[in-house]
């Protein structure tokens, strides 16, 4: 253990702007040794790491989220505000490592000039300062010290040997340093007050830093092409459809592999135990669990590698830009639009990819609606019934009518995210402003392997941990309720029509009469809760059919003579807004950070999905 | 100078070139207080004197539109824009 009691500094906060590349020095401070959780009360991310100094040293790092000022417009700001002016006592740092990027320097300064007001130790790191060389920017570390009174020191967090200036500094701060104390200037600066500290920043870089005559624009020259009204939108589909696919296609080989690797347990499990409560319990419940939960692994790390890749790119903010009129007139931000394209493969990822979305009120919206985009769990049971019920006509010669069938279910999806949220912004934040878009486009910057990573692992074990935790559970209770109490020994029927789902189908089945379903229908969604392809399965069972290769195919002979057109359709209608499926309300629960948000989705979209089915099936009925 | 005679630079086109004169946002500017909107586009570096260059525009009604200001590019709409007074830029080529 290292004794830590006598060092002058113990925990560092890391403060800077957005984009000046603080998680890439947060990274290089801290290696692996991360902790992401949250803070206290609040749904705000907070990273903590710990350094190893080159002396030997061990310090806490904190990663504060990115900002302009002190201000606090955000709970994520208010945090990082709380957390310099010491209002957070289980947080208190004993020094601040203001981030500068070194190739933008106007509103770094000006932050900086207001950290200063705040009379805590400080120190100034000049970060990217590679790239700024590069560009034949030039600055005095040594006048800019003199002039704010305080340490500055340049480095490259993606580069060891330009980090080695900072750990020096670090190690001799952390040992002797004793930090005079100097009182707290600070107050919310007018906008007067900001012009003032801009024009202390501006005198600053006019004493200390020289820029080249000619500015590199090779930002600008991709902008021209990433940007163009015409180009650029065709290389956003484009990129959206290689993620699309992505998510969609190569993640299907390892999720089968998944998949069939759990099934293979289940069987041994089978083999060895014989039929019985046990088995079922492992096999049913526990196994099914845990593997459903693994089983969207190989979605989530896709999704994320895309998203982190396009983010450290810089191109995220572009696809924002290009996309903001569009989304903006339902109340969306532009930045929503890549967590709801992913939503078509599994709201999962896509709820969890809301996370690039820096304001709560659109990201709020951003995961309430995120269910509505047809994912891939929907494909079976609309493969099912539109193979048993509608005929394989073509219209118009060419279009198969099942193709259009699904093709609209698709459409309604869509048209009904637009929906709810553009509701959401009439009704639910009516009092909320939405926040102007006003975005830094950052230059662009090729990703690091190494930063890319350590985010992927952390969303991985986020996900691991948080919903997975959430996920088993409700698994394991509705195995319960569709096993118990179990079947007499002289049973006829399925063993689940005497268990809790059939009192409960039972139970909700004249709620589910009018918009047509039979009692055998209201069983099935019970099981059907866990996920929505469950229901397949589930349907299989209630109407007694074997497991097998082609069992698919025989539910949907045995429904063509069991229901009617009408109940077909509302079953489908039932299923483009049904909140069937408890991973994905668990990951409302946690990403939105309260039960009240996983309530309200189960809620709007049980109530959409019942006027559904019910308009659907007396329409139908109608004709 | 008078609002007349300044460009606002929600209503440049893109190629422009200009040095701020001063930010002035009315009440109808944002959705946000005029105060608010003020201290937004000062702490993105929209400050008076810092010159601007209207370098992209967006695919629908030309909107919103990316802004080089110091070094920095923002991208912002042209409603807020509106509040960001500007002087065709002295060294204009």
């Amino acid at each position: 253990m290292l004794d830590t009691t006598k060092q002058a500094v113990r925990r560092i906060a890391l403060v800077g702007a957005p984009n000046c590349g603080k998680t890439a020095l947060f990274n290089a401070l801290t290696g692996s040794r991360q902790k992401v959780g949250n803070y206290a009360g609040v749904t705000v991310e907070r990273k903590k790491g710990v350094a190893l100094t080159p002396g030997g040293r061990s310090l806490e790092i904190v990663d504060l989220p990115g900002t302009y000022s002190l201000r606090a417009r955000s709970p994520d700001e208010e945090i990082t505000r709380d957390v310099v002016l010491d209002r957070r006592p289980a947080d208190t740092p004993d020094l601040l490592l203001a981030v500068a990027d070194a190739t933008n320097l106007r509103s770094a300064f000006r932050l900086v000039c207001e950290l200063v007001q705040t009379g805590k130790p400080l120190v100034l790191v000049l970060n990217m300062i590679d790239i700024a060389r590069h560009r034949g920017i030039e600055i005095e570390t040594d006048a800019l010290s003199r002039q704010l009174g305080i340490p500055v020191v340049a480095a490259c967090a993606v580069r060891r040997a330009q980090m080695a200036d900072l750990w020096q500094l670090l190690d001799q701060l952390s040992e002797t340093h004793t930090f005079a104390k100097r009182e707290n200037n600070w107050s919310e600066p007018s906008a007067t007050q900001l012009r003032n500290l801009q024009r202390e920043a501006d005198r600053l870089i006019a004493q200390a830093v020289r820029y080249p005559e000619k500015p590199d624009n090779l930002t600008t020259r991709i902008d021209s092409v990433l940007l163009h009204p015409v180009a650029g939108l065709l290389v956003l589909l484009t990129v959206l459809f290689l993620m699309f696919q992505a998510v969609f296609d190569w993640a299907q080989p390892p999720m089968d592999l998944i998949t069939s690797g759990f099934d293979t347990i289940g069987t041994l499990i089978q083999h060895l135990l014989g039929p019985g409560l046990v088995e079922s319990f492992l096999v049913d419940g526990a196994i099914a669990g845990v593997g459903s939960v693994v089983s969207f692994l190989p979605q989530i790390l896709i999704m994320f590698l895309f998203i982190l890749l396009l983010e450290d790119l810089g191109y995220m903010a572009r696809a924002a830009f290009l996309m903001d009129r569009i989304m903006g007139g339902v109340g969306l931000h532009g930045r929503a639009f890549i967590p709801l394209l992913s939503s078509f493969a599994c709201a999962i990822p896509g709820i969890m990819a809301a996370r690039v979305i820096d304001n709560r009120r659109d990201r709020m919206t951003t995961i309430l609606v995120a269910p509505l985009m047809t994912c891939s769990a929907r494909i079976p049971i609309y493969t099912l019934i539109i193979a048993a019920f509608i005929p394989a006509h073509r219209v118009a010669g060419f279009l198969s009518l099942q193709g259009l069938v699904m093709f609209g279910l698709y459409a309604v999806g869509i048209v009904s995210a637009l929906g709810v949220s553009l509701v959401a912004k009439l009704i639910f934040w009516r009092n909320q402003p939405a926040p102007p878009f006003m975005l830094e486009l950052p230059d662009y910057k090729l990703p690091r392997l190494k930063n890319v990573l350590i985010a992927l692992m952390t969303r991985v074990k986020m996900f691991l941990h948080r919903a997975g935790t959430t996920i088993f559970t409700m698994t394991v209770v509705i195995w319960f309720l569709a096993t118990f109490p179990m079947a007499p020994a002289n049973a006829t029927q399925p063993a689940i029509f005497y268990s809790f789902a059939a009192m409960i189908g039972h139970l909700i089945e004249p709620l589910l009469a009018p918009i047509g379903f039979t009692w055998q229908m209201s069983v099935a969604l019970v099981p059907g809760m866990a996920a929505r392809e469950v229901v397949v399965a589930a349907l299989g069972t209630v109407y007694s059919i074997q497991g097998g290769a082609d069992a698919a195919l025989q539910v949907g002979h045995v429904l063509a003579s069991q229901w009617t057109l009408p109940t077909a359709l509302s079953f489908l209608a039932w299923y483009i807004f049904a909140p069937q499926c408890t991973s994905t309300l668990a990951v409302i629960k946690r990403e939105a950070g309260g039960a009240r948000w996983m309530w309200l989705s189960f809620g709007y979209m049980l109530a959409l999905a019942y006027v559904a089915s019910f308009i659907v099936y007396h329409i139908a009925l109608a004709v | 100078m008078d609002r007349q005679e300044l460009t606002p630079l929600g209503s440049a086109p893109r190629g422009y070139r200009g040095v701020i004169h001063r930010i002035e946002p009315s009440a109808n500017t944002s959705s946000l207080p005029a105060d608010e909107i003020e201290r937004r586009l000062l702490e993105l570096g929209f400050s008076e004197g810092a010159e601007v260059l209207v370098l992209h525009e967006g695919p629908i009604a030309r909107d919103p539109i990316a802004v080089r200001v110091g070094c920095v590019v923002v991208a912002l709409r042209r409603q807020e824009a509106m509040a960001i007074l500007t002087h065709e830029s002295p060294y204009h080529a």
